[in-house]
């Protein structure tokens, strides 16, 4: 077997590009998804019942289901829904790059979902009663008292769920989106170069997400020694 | 929105006819079993063992274990499957062989067992290093008073307790692991999730497709989570918080 380096360094500016659009991915997904993970997680421990049951039941749901098969289900389904909002004549057309972007928010805020919602209730209730008794409503409490511990005490897992959504980004690969694995892919199935394409894809995998995953180590340690 | 749902879907014949819509993702889902199945029987016994190597005396096999799960976890389970699929039987001229000859779908399906295997392999074996350790170091001490070797304590000491322990974690990794297998459709292996959309394709009935299967898999894991909770009962440690009720 001979391998082709020049393959890789020939494609290089094509893998970049699919590259940066894997990191647009992550961001956006992960801070949209801390976001509306954050609301839902207020929503499940609301005192409302409908409120409770609607945020349980889309978090369940979520975390039920494979993530292609949710890829599948956005795909198809958000050119309805801008269709149903904007009342077009027929579906706009949205593209698997802007559709996955969508896709990613929703499902990873059921899973951020979850974290932060351990996180808040890691919080003595005596925060929330002594917020309340300082003469601050709900908001004001979770706003400046609890959500900024909660968001803090959970960092290091919050990340480590970051790392693992920058790897599955590469799932939308299956609706033919250029990330860096669906870059690869399409030049390794062009030119026949599999091993070299898909193991300079696992390389550059491995190598980002381990030093991550050591760094996050490390601020866990930081954390945890302030605390 | 505009949708016209039509249910009916799944009682129409297939263009090759003599079968129903519905027997395709029957079809599936039995491959997605099969996958999870075997794929589970590699990853509790590959990693109950690289798991106890992490808490072994040795340098060299806690070693082993740590380069074993860094390994499987930092690498996107869709590359492995690709890896696994496409590159790996390039460096194994007999697989190689094998699997250009043999029917496709049983490269699809060797292939997509080994992957989910060995990479859920990785994530059971920290639950398990994980259990090993919770254990107080009173239990292998004991062990080694009453004179049993290293592997004795493991085998009749450590692992049952361990395992007893991270039940919980282990039905997650389970849920986890069968989700996982709809990567399996990236190589062509006809499971559940790639026969929902190729329902889809035929008939452009996408979303009753993949609503069926999206109640299947709710199914599924709600099985495992009741089949899992009964073990769990089953075999709790009395005296332990999590055994609950009884004790004094």
């Amino acid at each position: 077997m001979n391998f082709d380096i020049s393959i890789i360094t020939n494609s290089l500016p094509y893998l970049w590009k699919g590259f940066q659009y894997t990191l647009e991915l992550t961001v956006i997904s992960a801070a949209g998804g801390l976001f509306f993970g954050t609301l839902l997680a207020l929503a499940r421990l609301s005192s409302i019942k409908g409120l409770q049951m609607t945020a349980a039941g889309y978090v369940n749901l979520m975390r039920s289901i494979p993530l292609v098969l949710v890829i599948f289900w956005f795909f198809f389904l958000v050119p309805l829904i801008l269709q149903a909002i904007t009342g077009a004549e027929r579906p706009p057309q949205v593209g698997a790059e802007r559709t996955a972007i969508i896709t990613f928010i929703m499902f990873e805020a059921a899973y951020f979902c979850e974290i932060m919602r351990a996180g808040i209730q890691s919080i003595p209730r005596g925060q929330i009663h002594s917020s309340y008794a300082l003469g601050l409503n709900y908001s004001q409490t979770m706003r400046l008292v609890i959500l900024p511990q909660a968001f803090r005490n959970m960092l290091p897992v919050l990340l480590t769920q970051t790392i693992i959504l920058f790897q599955d980004t590469s799932l939308v690969y299956v609706i033919s989106a250029t990330d860096f694995v669906g870059a690869a892919a399409k030049i390794a199935q062009r030119d026949s170069k599999l091993v070299e394409m898909y193991l300079f894809v696992a390389l550059v995998y491995f190598i980002l997400c381990f030093s991550l995953s050591l760094a996050v180590k490390q601020l866990q340690q930081k954390i945890a020694v302030i605390r | 929105m505009n949708y016209n749902w039509n249910w009916g879907v799944f009682f129409q014949e297939t263009p090759d006819g003599g079968t129903f819509y519905w027997e395709m993702l029957v079809s599936g889902l039995g491959w997605t079993l099969a996958v999870s199945v075997v794929a589970w029987l590699i990853a509790m016994t590959v990693g109950a063992v690289v798991g106890t190597m992490r808490t072994l005396d040795g340098k060299a096999p806690v070693l082993f274990g740590h380069a074993w799960v860094e390994l499987f976890r930092n690498i996107p389970l869709l590359v492995q499957m690709f890896l696994w699929y496409f590159v790996i039987p390039e460096f194994v001229p007999p697989l190689k062989h094998w699997m250009v000859n043999t029917e496709p779908v049983f490269a699809q399906f060797l292939s997509a067992v080994l992957c989910l295997g060995l990479f859920t392999s990785a994530r059971i074996a920290e639950q398990v290093r994980a259990g090993i350790q919770s254990l107080p170091r009173g239990q292998r001490l004991a062990g080694s008073a009453l004179g049993l070797t290293t592997w004795q304590s493991y085998r009749h000491v450590l692992l049952p307790m361990a395992f007893r322990i991270i039940i919980p974690p282990l039905t997650s990794e389970t849920m986890n692991l069968i989700k996982n297998s709809s990567i399996a459709l990236t190589i062509g292996l006809a499971e559940l999730t790639f026969r929902a959309r190729e329902l889809g394709e035929y008939t452009f009935s996408f979303f009753e497709a993949f609503t069926a299967a999206t109640l299947v898999y709710v199914v599924i894991a709600m099985s495992a989570n009741r089949v899992m909770a009964h073990v769990e009962r089953r075999v709790a440690v009395p005296g332990l918080i999590a055994a609950g009720g009884g004790g004094h």
